[in-house]
């Protein structure tokens, strides 16, 4: 079918891009805008990898076509990526071994952030649920918990060392 | 895992969906796209053009009336779980739409998607036909209204036609005081039940169950009503004793449509158990 020309707004910047119709979000952001931060593991909904965020909410972007995302924000790990070091979450995986081999990080960072940004005090429960679309085969995922938890205080949420940590400090 | 070769298009009116189905016939609708770009992913399914639903005003509304709740077939899972009223209006759909894929499947997954995608194992057409929902659809002649009950004919299969938009669903007020009793079997939360079991019935002055109805998901080529079991209860007192009873009716009701025989069985267990303890979920019984 012929191209489509789709325009919208990648990490703040304003994008215009030729795709065909079948072309997936997360490849047009990947091959067409060369921004491989996002990751393609499954490609049929199940593994998170592909997580971005579109006008504020998480959604997979190997379950959008391209064209659907016209006129709209669309955000993924590079944009929650300070020019210099690392963002207060990601800060957070670090300190935490929130990551392994990394290939299921930018579905983690970028879905964790739009957790936060909407329920900044989400407690384990909640981290636990709202994260579990996303598949992590290295971590074990205790320690994926643990980075969020603590990154909290960054959007604004509940202090979160556990009593025993603070203690120790 | 590349989609075959398709065009694409966002109508603002049904008129127009109706009319690109009518001239394409291989034509296909997405609203949330999260079971049916799968399916593309896997080439199941090649269409000539998708037809998005996107565009169409109004049709993702939630409204709460006097006689009934209805919800627009572009309500996704998030807003059913983020409406400030609807967890009163109808606390077991919401309940059952708790257990709906993972948040970002929820942020897209749409009511009327479910409904025409028809997956025996999915929550909003199980309880559309516990409740007797009455579900609209806009075709080449215009609205017309079908019954949940004759709705779903198989696996992936309804009765809409080709050229038909699913609308809205209507769902009969849920009287104050109705009780229920919802759970199914994951292998991680928010995957695809096993098998799962919703039950709701009145309480009568007498003590007594009015109004029966059950229902298994996952567990037949649709979802199930367990009319045997709505009958075995109707007008009696629940017990324990009664909903372990009823767990035996049910596992006589479903056939588990799986390969594997093995599973079959394990799912009728299933529907069985779930039966007895949604059950005295409802009741307020002890569970064991
Ligand atoms: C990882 C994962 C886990 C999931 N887990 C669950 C689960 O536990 N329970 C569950 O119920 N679902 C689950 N789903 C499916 C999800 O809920 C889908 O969103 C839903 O079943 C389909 O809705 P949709 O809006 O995405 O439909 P789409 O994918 O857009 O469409 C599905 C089908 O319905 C047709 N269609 C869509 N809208 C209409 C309409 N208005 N009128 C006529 N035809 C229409 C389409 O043509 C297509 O054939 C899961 C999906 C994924 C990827
Ligand atoms: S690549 Fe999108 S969910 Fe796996
Ligand atoms: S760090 Fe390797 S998959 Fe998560």
């Amino acid at each position: 079918m012929g191209n489509r020309t789709v325009e919208f707004e990648l990490n703040g910047e304003a994008v215009r891009v030729e795709v065909e119709p079948r072309t997936k979000l997360v490849d047009c952001i990947r091959h067409r805008l060369m921004r491989t931060g996002t990751h393609v593991g499954c490609e049929h909904g199940v593994c998170g990898a592909c997580t971005v965020i579109l006008d504020g909410e998480s959604v997979l972007s190997c379950l959008m076509l391209a064209v659907q995302v016209e006129g709209r924000s669309v955000t993924t790990v590079e944009g929650l990526s300070p020019a210099e070091g690392l963002s207060p979450l990601q800060a957070s995986f670090r300190k935490h071994h929130g990551l392994q081999c990394g290939f299921c990080t930018p579905g983690m960072i970028t879905a964790a952030h739009a957790l936060l940004t909407r329920e900044p005090d989400a407690d384990d429960d909640r981290i636990r649920e709202a994260m579990s679309g996303n598949i992590c085969r290295c971590t074990g995922y205790l320690s994926i918990v643990e980075a969020i938890r603590e990154a909290r205080a960054a959007y604004g949420g509940a202090s979160s060392m556990p009593a025993g940590e603070v203690a120790a400090q | 895992m590349k989609l075959p070769d398709l065009d694409y298009c966002a109508p603002a009116s049904l008129e127009e969906v109706v009319a690109l189905l009518s001239a394409n016939a291989d034509a296909k609708i997405i609203s949330g796209g999260q079971s049916l770009m799968p399916v593309l992913a896997f080439r199941l399914n090649a269409p000539s053009v998708l037809v998005d639903l996107g565009r169409l005003q109004g049709l993702d509304r939630i409204e709460i009336g006097a006689d009934h709740v209805r919800l627009g077939a572009r309500v996704r899972w998030i807003d059913i779980e983020r409406h400030p009223a609807l967890r009163t209006a109808q606390p077991l759909l919401v309940a059952m739409i708790d257990h709906v894929a993972h948040t970002q499947v929820r942020n897209r997954g749409t009511v009327g998607g479910s409904l025409a995608h028809a997956d025996p194992a999915s929550e909003m057409p199980g309880f559309a036909r516990l409740v007797d929902a009455v579900i609209e659809v806009f075709g080449e002649s215009g609205p017309r209204e079908l019954s949940a009950e004759d709705f779903f004919l198989g696996p992936l299969e309804t009765v809409l036609e080709p050229t038909d938009v699913l609308t809205g669903v209507r769902l009969p007020a849920w009287p104050a005081g109705r009780r229920w009793g919802f759970q199914e079997v994951a292998r991680r939360r928010g995957d695809f039940a096993m098998a799962g079991v919703a039950v709701c019935f009145d309480d009568g002055t007498d003590g007594a169950v009015h109004d029966m109805r059950a229902v298994a998901i996952g567990a037949g080529s649709t979802p199930v009503r367990l009319s045997g079991v709505e009958a075995f209860l109707e007008g009696r007192v629940l017990t324990a004793e009664l909903a372990e009873a009823a767990g035996a009716t049910a596992g006589q009701e479903v056939s588990p449509m799986v390969e594997d025989a093995g599973e079959a069985d394990y799912r009728r267990a299933l529907v069985m158990t779930l039966t007895a303890r949604t059950l005295k979920q409802a009741a307020g019984l002890e569970q064991e």
